[in-house]
């Protein structure tokens, strides 16, 4: 409610009347969302409330039927994921995104390899992309997979994979993460690990995600919007939306913790 | 464990994919070796046959192994390459060397515009939507005046290379498919490991993560078919001159399929397979000729053999073997 009235708040990314309908029905109607930059802003809801939709709307991965989505004041609304993606928004995926069967350090180079454009010069020896060699090394390094470096990035463990993948998202400098559930399908040890990995990484960024764990939510995120069949239940920090009767209602008293 | 962690780091360190590695230099190295010296024992025209295939099947397997797009309407760019090279030495009276261009030229053009049409649609409908196309592709070669309908194109002359070397004797004309076909291959090997290759492995791999680190993918796709495209237009133009005849065989869907076997057979996604594959298919038309149809039927079993036992094909189980990659 805050956001909306106070207008010196510097919104990195906003979205107005967001609504994505599909045949039969409306997975998300009317959210009016704006991410403060340099936020780790957290969207959590029940199962279907249009969560991973609203996710993918925002990057661009599904067009919105209406509202419109802007990032730093442009209107992104009609851009493609591509787009998006080189004006500095980088999402990652539920399910760990890498590249399988190349390695961890070819991995973190095919986004370093970002900064030479496109890269269509298939009669140059791929001994140019060493030149980006070093800085993935130290990228790999950050999250703790240098023993690794050379390994197939299929064959790494679940955990290590998402350290992988955060090693490649932060290689492209984006300003602006979108973590799609980080800890979902993660042992103990890891979230805590990953946990520790998102909040330092979230110093000069903002940081959008979508997350199932509560208390991961509860400890790294300093505003949280509540989903519930598609539209915006509560918006504020942890202490207010956890005291908020609708969000008891709908989500905490529909069985999570 | 930390010196176990630090000589990991240092062998890492090592082993960073810098320049060709050695067993490759040395397996291109024997290559060629072995391909001077064998027309004294084996057949030219033989060679020559297993030569353009293998050209034919590396094509395919840039497209399928590193670009992860399976295509089942190759025959369009090996036949219509085939019958443009042939009328173009035939009919237009050019010298092979040009001859070969054009009907390369043509398939590259083909390429670009099957591509563009397929590279829209993903997995089992983008293999569809090629193979409609050559089926098109097959039924203009039946029906179109130049082609000669069921007799395609026959007594193609060879020519002399650069109007100077008479290419009427095997021999002669056997170090020149050598120099074509080696030629292609050391092209898609560079392709393959390009900045270009590392982002089709990635798009292959994963493309959605591929988009979302801002790769424009589409582009890499209809590129790499192109690409493709071309080199089996390489092949099939290659062919027509090898064999002086282009036939509705180089373009009937048959043709299509029997490229994705040797790819299949030999390992996609790896650099010599379909070379292997090729030798395997053609060495098996070519000696077991004898037995009529059953050497289709014989195809059909290594096929099924090769998928149940070793679906990384024979070069994809030798490389797990060695553990290098071949």
């Amino acid at each position: 409610m805050s956001s909306l009235a106070n207008g010196t708040d510097d919104i990195i990314l906003s979205a107005k009347a967001l609504t994505k309908r599909f045949a039969g029905f409306i997975a998300v109607n009317g959210v009016d969302l704006n991410v403060r930059r340099g936020s780790i802003h957290a969207l959590i809801g029940p199962n279907g409330a249009g969560k991973t939709t609203c996710f993918n709307l925002l990057t661009k991965f599904l067009q919105p039927t209406s509202g419109a989505i802007r990032f730093n004041g442009r209107d992104i609304t009609a851009l493609a994921p591509a787009a998006i993606t080189r004006l500095g928004i980088v999402r990652s995926f539920q399910i760990s995104a890498v590249f399988p069967r190349l390695t961890v350090l070819e991995n973190v180079r095919i986004a370093l390899q970002r900064r030479r454009g496109d890269s269509f010069d298939f009669w140059r020896p791929q001994r140019v992309l060493s030149a980006y060699d070093e800085e993935a090394l130290s990228r790999i390094e950050e999250v703790g997979l240098t023993p690794f470096a050379n390994a197939a990035a299929g064959e790494l463990p679940y955990g290590r994979k998402r350290a992988l993948e955060i090693a490649t998202t932060l290689a492209l400098e984006p300003e602006m993460l979108l973590l799609d559930e980080p800890m979902a399908g993660m042992a103990q040890e890891d979230v805590a690990r990953v946990s520790a990995l998102i909040r330092r990484i979230s110093a000069n960024r903002t940081i959008l995600m979508v997350e199932h764990n509560l208390s991961v939510v509860a400890d790294l995120s300093d505003r949280i919007t509540v989903l519930a069949r598609g539209e915006v239940l509560a918006e504020g920090s942890y202490g207010e939306v956890s005291k908020d009767q609708r969000v008891v209602e709908a989500y905490i008293g529909a069985g999570h913790e | 464990m930390t010196s176990d962690t630090q000589t990991h780091y240092e062998s890492a360190a090592e082993a960073l994919p810098i320049g060709t590695p050695r067993h490759h230099v040395v397996i291109f190295g024997v290559l060629l070796a072995f391909l001077i010296v064998a027309p004294l024992v084996l057949y030219p025209v033989f060679l020559m046959k297993v030569l353009c295939f293998a050209l034919f099947a590396s094509a395919l397997n840039l497209l399928l192994g590193f670009g992860g797009l399976l295509s089942f309407g190759h025959a369009a760019f090996f036949g219509s390459a085939s019958y443009v090279s042939a009328h173009a030495a035939k009919v237009w009276g050019l010298t092979p060397e040009l001859a070969i261009l054009a009907g390369t030229a043509a398939a590259a053009v083909l390429g670009l515009v099957i591509g563009a049409l397929a590279i829209r649609r993903q997995g089992i409908y983008f293999a569809m939507v090629t193979l409609a196309f050559a089926q098109m592709v097959f039924f203009f070669a039946l029906q179109a005046p130049f082609t000669g309908g069921e007799d395609g194109i026959q007594a193609v002359p060879r020519g002399h290379l650069f109007g100077l070397l008479n290419l009427a004797s095997d021999m002669t004309l056997y170090f020149v498919v050598v120099a074509i076909v080696f030629g292609g291959l050391l092209a898609i090997y560079r392709i393959i490991h390009s900045p270009f290759g590392q982002v089709l492995k990635a798009i292959r791999d994963n493309e959605p993560r591929a988009v979302s680190l801002g790769y424009k993918v589409n582009r890499y796709k209809l590129a790499v078919f192109v690409m493709s495209a071309t080199l089996a237009g390489l092949a099939g133009a290659t062919k027509a001159l090898v064999f002086q005849l282009a036939s509705l065989t180089d373009v009937y869907w048959t043709m299509s399929g029997e490229v994705v076997l040797m790819t299949l057979i030999g390992g996609m996604g790896t650099i010599f397979g379909p070379l292997v594959g090729a030798t395997v298919i053609v060495a098996m038309q070519n000696y077991f000729a004898g037995l009529g149809a059953w050497v289709t039927i014989l195809q059909g079993i290594i096929f099924v053999v090769s998928v149940l036992l070793f679906r990384e094909g024979i070069v994809g189980v030798v490389a797990r073997w060695i553990k290098k990659p071949l």
